[in-house]
């Protein structure tokens, strides 16, 4: 059971193949034209990580800006009104769209996914490789529009704001439109993968619950984003041709445009956090070394998840001007989200309980989901409760409510999954000792950040604003410096990762002794993935010794 | 516990605050209770389960009585606090009959109330103390939404429709209203002020436009001349907006330099900029446009009183 992580010396128990996907071909081509989902994955990767990178900078910016209320920096104003728009616009677009949407399924999930169900790559691979292509289409189409003028509706680009304003608007959203396709493609080779290319002997209740996870999120991307698709070309028709859809001054309705959005929008939060779900999922028994609490309760609760997603985007809405009747249902629907997210902690610290708990990197961010997820969801309940949201809608209250679940949870999950297949994508171990430090400082860093937003907002200080009333300016800063430790750890992270690219390759097969199917490949895994059709012996995360299982 | 509500709550200003603090406590008990539950057990499993060489794990799949314990309760506890929310939701939604009715127009980026005797004013809401005051909402361009924090409600306001938003004040003094949708560049800076005034006070308020002004022509104060009560108005009714004072160009003409001289109008004839030109361009705002600007300014007629429009003359004249 002994897994010695640090010494070269244990490679597994097979020597490594010469030949890897990494190897197995050279050149800008090989990667261009690839049709291998690994090296589609890593791609995906490397593109939301430069977004994540992207979209971080703007947000140091907006929290720089926030510091004092005059917005000096060295004696000069750091951003205008205008400029503070368009940058936090920009922020929260390229977070959503580029970053957090894509980031686990298209890019640790293209590289596991297939592993995972012991298959030679997703259904799909031509279809793979285009919807990768449509997701540059679509960066660049973002960055084009960002380098003329930008746009500073906000990332939800509400209507009549969004119709009437200045900025290459309509070339945002064509690129929203484009990212939009590139997600759903994504969605439906899953769908499909997990149908058609499982191993001889997985049934469905033998499916990782990573998959699970990924098989519900790619439901929500296929069945949610034509809505935001058809929602995005309306818009771009009433900004070219004004066919009076939204604006009302020629008969629209600007509310309706609100509940196309977030009938997208709300479930696309669940195509952020079920991935996210989905790794800790995986976190959990293997660091634990224990048998899956309640396998099926997890599976179950993930659709369940998808299904009530579908629901609730009335929450958005509950001082928008939708009827009171809708907003006392929108109320109502919106508990049930509470039961299987509660389900799921609780069957995860159920696996934790007399397991055998080595605190790793990735586990120590599978722990720092947990604490931080609650607080993310136990804040849903003040907004999800009609009367005290009227109070805290539209302030920083719900920001920091948003950030706990997207960022304190899904980037969690995502950097502490990213630690996880890190040895199975590179072939190398990273520095453990730097790797907690880095968790570390995303702790302490993301509480000062957002836990003190929590105050700002019950404290009646709006989202969105550039002036702000001096009593705030406390909050505001300890807000801001929280930014620059969370900044810093997430930059001695990448600089660890990178530097372990640097040395040879010394990462075991199954350096963590976890049970699913990518662990019997070696690190890295050939082209192909696995030497022979892999055939499930025993269902995943089976902890019990091998005789007894027998 | 007073202090912790005060600690994250703003002042209160109505019974209706009180109520949404009290809710808003209990929820913060119970997620505390909750966040706890979830955080010792993590951390304590942690070190209590922490890594031994050679320790077998237990092969526990599932317990289905645990299971269904942690799916019932919750749930029985979101219903029980569903229907807490819908209590004071229904307060909220549903404004006394008797309720005085102020007209509120938004727009990019002020605030004009209007009040059930016709007299208006921008960005400085008046409501007699102990009664409920009913506001119905419109905007001129984008979405606002009409947020006042110590009496705990908001709501938006839509083009093209009327909304309504309710309360009942009952604390003398001032207040913030502030504007929480989104609605671009003067986003942050739309905010008007919210007296709560006695009986007496609203009838004389309504009848003058409030009482600072005496202070500003009474000569007492040196540091107070009609000059200071122009600039008051410059900076609350909405005139910084389109009007700079330091000879920049905005939406509107820059008020610096421009008393006394003649300026060109849009139509190629001239006027001089003098008392009689200032009060016209206040009251009839497009009958004579400078050259270079869109007819764009609303009028200020029943928005500002005698007092007020003096006031803003002799600011205008001060500046040179």
């Amino acid at each position: 059971m002994d897994q010695a992580i640090t010494s070269t010396a244990r490679i597994g128990d097979r020597p490594r193949p010469k030949k890897n996907y990494l190897n197995e071909s050279k050149g800008f081509m090989s990667w261009a034209l690839t049709l291998d989902h690994k090296r589609i994955g890593v791609m995906y990767l490397v593109g939301v990580l430069i977004s994540f990178l992207m979209g971080g900078i703007f947000a140091l910016l907006v929290r720089l800006t926030l510091l004092t209320p005059t917005h000096m920096l060295f004696g000069k104003v750091l951003l205008t009104a205008e400029q503070y728009n368009r940058v936090f616009t920009l922020h929260g677009a390229i977070m959503v769209f580029l970053f957090i949407i894509p980031a686990i399924p298209a890019s640790l999930g293209n590289f596991v996914l297939p592993l995972m169900l012991g298959a030679k790559d997703v259904a799909f691979p031509r279809l793979n490789l285009f919807s990768f292509y449509l997701w540059v289409t679509g960066a660049l189409m973002a960055i084009t529009a960002m380098v003329f003028g930008a746009v500073d509706t906000g990332w939800t680009f509400y209507t009549p704001y969004s119709t009437t304003t200045d900025g290459p608007v309509t070339l945002m959203t064509a690129a929203v439109f484009v990212l939009g396709f590139s997600s759903i493609f994504t969605g439906l080779n899953f769908i499909a993968t997990t149908h058609k290319l499982r191993a001889p002997g997985m049934g469905w209740f033998d499916l990782p619950l990573f998959i699970w996870g990924i098989y519900s999120t790619a439901i929500i991307q296929v069945l949610a984003t034509p809505v935001l698709g058809i929602t995005l070309v309306l818009l771009m028709l009433e900004r070219t041709f004004g066919i009076g859809i939204f604006d009302p001054r020629i008969g629209g309705d600007p509310v309706l445009f609100q509940h196309f959005f977030w009938f997208y929008s709300h479930p696309a939060v669940y195509i952020m956090i079920l991935p996210g779900m989905a790794i800790i999922s995986e976190l959990i028994p293997t660091f634990s070394q224990k048998t899956m609490f309640g396998y099926r309760a997890i599976a179950y609760s993930s659709v369940s998840l998808a299904l009530v997603s579908f629901i609730v985007w009335g929450h958005h809405m509950f001082v928008a001007g939708q009827s009171q009747l809708a907003t006392v249902v929108f109320s109502a629907l919106t508990f049930l989200v509470a039961i299987p997210s509660g389900v799921k902690v609780f069957n995860w610290l159920g696996t934790m309980y007399q397991g055998n708990i080595k605190l790793d990197t990735p586990m120590l961010y599978a722990m720092s989901f947990l604490v931080l997820f609650a607080i993310g969801g136990l804040t849903g309940i003040f907004l999800g409760t009609l009367a005290t949201d009227v109070h805290l809608t539209d302030t920083y209250f719900v920001v920091a409510h948003f950030h706990y679940v997207m960022m304190g949870s899904t980037v969690t999950a995502f950097i502490g999954g990213l630690h996880y297949w890190w040895p199975k994508m590179t072939g190398r171990m990273y520095s453990e000792a730097w790797g907690r430090v880095g968790c570390l400082l995303w702790n302490i860093g993301f509480n000062m950040t957002f836990l003190t937003q929590f105050f700002l907002g019950s404290k009646g200080m709006p989202r969105r604003y550039y002036n702000y009333l001096d009593q705030f300016q406390p909050l505001h800063a300890f807000s801001t410096v929280g930014s620059w430790i969370l900044g810093l750890g997430l930059f001695i992270t990448a600089a660890y990762l990178l530097a372990s690219l640097r040395k040879p390759m010394d990462a075991p097969d199954n350096p963590w002794n976890g049970t699913t199917l990518e662990w019997k490949t070696s690190s890295p895994p050939i082209m192909h993935n696995f030497e022979d059709q892999p055939v499930l012996e025993r269902e995943p995360y089976d902890y019990r010794p091998v005789a007894v299982a027998k | 516990m007073e202090w912790l509500t005060r600690l994250m709550m703003p002042p209160v200003g109505s019974e209706f605050a009180k109520e949404i603090d009290f809710m808003y406590m209990g929820l913060f008990w119970l997620s505390v209770v909750l966040f706890l539950m979830i955080a010792i057990p993590t951390v304590y499993f942690a070190w209590r389960y922490r890594y031994r060489p050679g320790r077998v794990t237990p092969h526990v799949t599932h317990n289905t009585t645990l299971e269904i314990t942690w799916t019932v309760l919750p749930l029985l506890l979101c219903v029980a606090i569903f229907f807490w929310g819908l209590k004071g939701w229904m307060e909220y939604a549903v404004a006394p009959g008797e309720a005085m009715e102020v007209q509120i127009t938004a727009k990019k980026w002020l605030w004009q109330f209007e009040y059930p005797d016709g007299s208006r004013t921008i960005n400085d809401l008046h409501v007699p103390i102990n009664k409920p005051v009913k506001f119905i909402m419109t905007s001129e361009d984008v979405i606002h939404d009409f947020f006042v924090p110590d009496m705990r409600v908001k709501h938006d306001i839509i083009p093209g429709r009327y909304t309504e938003v309710w309360f009942n004040p009952i604390v003398h003094g001032e207040h913030i209203i502030t504007c929480a949708e989104y609605c671009g560049k003067g986003h942050s800076d739309m905010r008007a002020k919210l007296t709560v005034d006695t009986d007496a006070e609203f009838a004389k308020f309504l009848e003058t436009g409030g009482t600072e002004w005496e202070d500003y022509f009474n000569g007492k104060d040196p540091k107070k001349s009609p000059a200071d009560w122009g600039k008051v108005q410059y900076e609350t009714k909405g005139c910084n907006s389109c009007h700079t004072l330091d000879g920049s160009k905005s939406k509107g003409p820059s008020w610096k330099g421009i008393y006394g001289h003649m300026v060109k109008l849009n139509n190629g004839s001239s006027v001089l900029v003098d008392d009689d030109y200032i009060r016209e361009s206040m009251l009839s705002p497009n009958a004579k446009v400078v050259d270079g600007f869109e007819p764009i300014m609303p009028t200020f007629q029943g928005l500002l009183k005698e007092n007020q429009i003096k006031g803003l003359i002799a600011f205008i004249k001060s500046l040179g």
